[in-house]
């Protein structure tokens, strides 16, 4: 079996020795260098613009404005495109903005010698803006008479929608409504927030572009190429074939490299230097300004439950502040309601209701999650909350409530085809002895208290049905036997391109030794895929390769079965082609060697297979924490953390587990100590660096402890389901619960920042 | 103004004409093309272009490459052994699944040079604090820890030194 080794990464050996190459580690040629020019207003239109000094300056080789750029609006989002003129993306980003929405927001750009020269010349460039007043919360956007940041909407409100389910017929009820506000039932109102956080992925984005055969090369730091030639083409005015996207290994993305954000731009100046390579790379202070985060949301939630602690109904109203642009559009607020809804089931009624607000904040995106690490936030405060009201068992409460197997999504159809879900939980409690510590952490008093809390938390895998999941995979023989993997899917870090090679392996009856996979995706040559996002790959690429490597074991076979005529039964086995009687007809690096240089019949083997999956499934998981809270700082000190998974099984059980501790990571900065800062004032971005800007050091974190509970899942291809997201969701609910336990104090805001914190014991009565 | 610069680059003498101006990482990376040594913030705050100069760990983007003039500079290109093998620091990072993205691994990788050079051995919470100067996003440093106290152990058994304290 190749699927469930714990085999070490096919790219760790190029990786340690630095021979693994990224983006800004392959230019060849002699290139140019990008610098670009940032609004120092967050609101309002560059009315003109003095280049003179600048275009002077030796060494500058174009200065180009927003007066220049085309005026072609166009969408960034890494989303497969639609067809269907609905449901596709906002379009409203230029390449360079004479409309400034964001502090720093693109407004014009040097091609210079050197970086240095480049950097000069922004220096000399003179600007004259028309300012507006600066929106930075979406209550302001909202209020009547404030000017819209986009003329196309009017009220600020991106979009705003409402969704309830079907009532059961027979419930007596006629809304969600009614259920929430009869006396018969225990009601719970809460309000909860979630802070902007960024990605900070250590390589920051960066691109080069060059022409050659009169099109565009861009090699850039991508998770989604073919998204970026499409992109980037629409950004352009020009056919999509002529852009060619080149995604190298890359540092880390996370989301934030799942949008098209600068490849146009780069992709555009090399046209207006003459086709000459030109480098367009980003400082960490422009990646924390310039490029996407996660979306601060606010929840109103209300629940109705019943005596049995049954969820009757539940309704939740939120609010996303989308920043400046688009990006991502309503989808992530989208996503926030439905994954609010469906951890858990209603049994009568489910109510939701999402605004997406523009605002001048740095604007928010895809990140790890989608809106689901803050729908489980707003969820499982709410889930602890109603426990801790009612006098219920936090576990048993949830337990009860689950999503069964079986259940359908009443709204998107999402069946849930495998559930370890009540499993997982069982393991984390005893892992972290949950019972024994809820006991021995009740009544403390003093400045030292500790406390244990728990959260839960479910996530689909893939996008269907809401966009189009496809993937394509090719497989080619090679001389001595082994093959060659082509994919569109990309390794960014999480460790694809390993499970990939398993899953092709396993499909073709080899070992994964003998699949060499390309890992670099060039357009020209890959197949088609739309990316790393959704914790898609393996569900949906896996589904691609599982099919091409069926096909290829059968032409290989049936090739075999040409040169042994009257054999029967055959199979691929130790690297053999062997008949029903275990009899060994030819190895398989002589059969290539055959079927590429017969003289009676040459074939040198491939084969290529499309998966468009129509199915979608979820994972689950929890975590569990204890913490010790030191109540005059405000600081809360992680001592014991787990995160148990129900992600199907497991393509590469080593590499999961070290996917879990990345997640888990990411949720303890976003439980403890990251946020984006902006100064009311002038919407600038007060702490957009990697020092202010607090990411969690080795220091911060506890040991990490990840466990599985292996599922197998119908609707998998190899039993497995969304693994690469999930762990960053449960953590901070977890934290916050475990914080409730320990002091009695609810936290609902993020991040449980010692500055917070000391203010909630002060009101708590605590100090 | 270009000057002559030299150094001894993972064992080789190198001279090379340099602006004054240019850091060590900028050297090593552009005139050199050991692109091992990353940037990630280019002022010290995370440790991806981590190299060592005369067997200390320094961040080469705020480090100008005429300090290191007529020094041993050592990158992650210049640790396999003649015959090819992976130092045990790499290999403890490869089979630890220490690895994810990379991109801050060549950086980490020297700091743990540096560590196990130490010739002695350390808590895990001292190996938490020697580290922290390196931001990594992908792994929470769980398996990173696993890696260098496995190569501090190992190193400290092959000298045969003192107890571990734990």
């Amino acid at each position: 079996m190749e699927v469930g080794r714990s085999i070490v990464r096919v790219d760790a050996f190029d990786k340690v020795t630095g021979r693994a190459k990224y983006t800004g580690d392959l230019i060849d040629r002699p290139v140019l260098e990008a610098a670009i020019l940032h609004s120092t207003i967050a609101n309002g239109w560059v009315k003109a613009m003095d280049i003179s000094a600048a275009q002077a300056l030796p060494g500058v080789v174009r200065v180009l404005t927003c007066f220049d750029a085309p005026d072609i609006q166009y969408p960034t989002p890494g989303h497969p495109w639609s067809v269907e003129k609905a449901h596709q993306d906002v379009a409203d980003r230029k390449l360079l903005n004479r409309r400034v929405r964001i502090y720093g927001d693109d407004i014009a750009a040097v091609v210079a010698r050197d970086a240095l020269t480049a950097k000069k010349a922004l220096a000399l460039i003179r600007v004259e803006y028309e300012t507006c007043p600066v929106v930075l919360e979406p209550r302001e956007a909202m209020a009547t008479g404030t000017p819209p940041i986009h003329e196309e909407y009017p009220d600020n409100v991106l979009r705003h929608t409402v969704s309830e389910i079907p009532l059961p017929p027979d419930s007596g009820f006629q809304c969600a409504q009614e259920v929430l506000d009869c006396p018969g039932y225990h009601a719970f109102s809460g309000h909860y927030e979630t802070q902007q956080v960024q990605h900070c992925h250590i390589e920051n984005p960066v691109s080069w572009a060059y022409m050659e055969g009169g099109r565009i090369t861009v090699v850039t730091s991508t998770q989604i190429p073919h998204i970026v030639r499409r992109v980037t083409g629409q950004a352009l005015g020009i056919p999509w074939g002529q852009i060619r996207v080149i995604k190298p290994y890359i540092g880390g993305g996370f989301g934030n490299k799942q949008e098209v954000l600068y490849e146009p731009l780069n992709a555009w100046l090399c046209t207006q230097v003459g086709g000459r390579a030109v480098r367009l790379e980003l400082s960490r202070e422009e990646t924390f300004q310039n490029t996407r985060s996660r979306h601060p949301i606010s929840f109103d939630v209300r629940a109705a439950v019943d005596q049995d602690g049954r969820l009757m109904a539940r309704e939740c109203v939120l609010v996303s502040n989308q920043g400046g642009y688009a990006s991502h559009g309503h989808a992530i607020a989208a996503n926030a309601v439905t994954g609010f809804r469906q951890t858990y089931l209603d049994q009568i009624a489910h109510r939701s209701e999402a605004y997406t607000v523009y605002t001048n904040r740095s604007s928010p995106g895809a990140m790890r999650g989608y809106g689901i690490p803050q729908a489980n936030f707003a969820l499982e405060c709410m889930m602890e909350d109603i426990a801790l009201e009612m006098g219920l068992d936090p576990i048993a409460f949830r337990v009860k409530n689950l999503m069964p197997l079986g259940y359908v999504d009443p709204l998107n159809g999402i069946t849930c085809h495998s559930t370890g879900a009540a499993a997982c939980v069982e393991k984390g409690r005893q892992w972290i002895g949950w019972d024994a510590l809820r006991e021995k952490y009740q009544n403390q008093t003093g400045p030292l208290r500790r406390g244990v809390g728990m959260a839960v938390f479910s996530y689909k895998t893939g996008v269907h049905p809401i966009s189009l999941e496809t993937a394509s995979a090719r497989i080619v023989l090679s001389q001595d036997g082994a093959v060659q993997l082509q994919l569109g899917a990309t390794e960014i870090g999480q460790g694809g391109d390993t499970v990939f090679s398993q899953m092709a392996a396993q499909a073709i009856g080899i070992p994964t030794e003998d699949v060499r996979i390309v890992s670099t995706q060039d357009t020209d040559t890959a197949p088609f895929d739309t990316g790393a996002y959704a914790s898609r790959q393996t569900y949906v690429t896996g589904h691609a390769i599982k099919k091409a490597g069926t096909l290829f074991r059968r032409k290989l076979l049936d090739y075999a079965g040409e040169l042994f005529p009257g054999a029967e039964g055959l199979d691929i086995r130790d690297r053999t082609v062997m008949d029903g009687a275990g009899n060994t007809l030819i190895t398989l690096a002589d059969l290539a060697m055959e079927a590429f240089y017969s003289l009676s019949h040459s074939e040198p083997v491939t084969a290529e297979a499309t998966a468009h999956v129509k199915d979608n499934t979820f994972s689950f998981g929890c975590c569990f924490a204890e913490i010790e809270v030191d109540i005059p700082v405000g600081k809360i000190r992680v001592l014991r953390m787990v995160n148990v998974h129900d992600s199907g099984t497991l393509i590469n059980p080593a590499l999961a587990e070290a996917q879990v501790h990345g997640g888990m990571s990411m949720g303890l900065g976003y439980a403890l100590s990251e946020e984006m800062k902006f100064d009311p004032k002038t919407g600038r971005l007060l702490n957009g660096n990697l020092l202010d800007y607090k990411l969690p050091t080795a220091m911060d974190h506890p040991e990490l402890a990840a466990l599985f509970v292996e599922t197998c899942d119908s609707s998998g291809p190899f039993g497995n389901k969304a693994l690469g997201e999930p762990p960053s969701i449960p953590v901070a609910a977890a934290v916050r619960n475990a914080l409730r336990h320990a002091t009695g104090v609810a936290v609902n805001t993020l991040p449980l920042s010692p500055q917070r914190l000391v203010e909630e014991f002060w009101k708590g009565g605590l100090l | 103004m270009i000057q002559v610069w030299n150094a001894v680059v993972n064992g080789q003498p190198v001279e090379l004409g340099i602006d004054p101006r240019e850091s060590l990482a900028d050297v090593l990376r552009e005139r050199l093309g050991l692109t091992s040594v990353k940037k990630g913030c280019e002022v010290g705050e995370c440790g991806a272009c981590t190299v060592l100069v005369d067997g200390t760990a320094v961040d080469s983007c705020i480090y100008l490459a005429l300090w290191a003039r007529g020094k041993q500079i050592l990158t992650v290109e210049g640790l396999q052994e003649p015959d090819g093998a992976l130092s045990p620091i790499q290999k403890a990072f490869v089979e630890e699944a220490a690895v994810q993205c990379g991109f801050c691994t060549p950086g980490i990788i020297l700091s743990a040079v540096e560590i196990v050079g130490s010739g002695r051995t350390y808590t895990r919470d001292e190996l938490r604090k020697l580290i922290s100067g390196h931001l990594c996003r992908c792994t929470g440093y769980q398996n990173i820890l696993n890696a260098v106290e496995r190569a501090v152990h190992e190193a400290h058994k092959f000298v045969g030194g003192e107890e571990t304290q734990e």
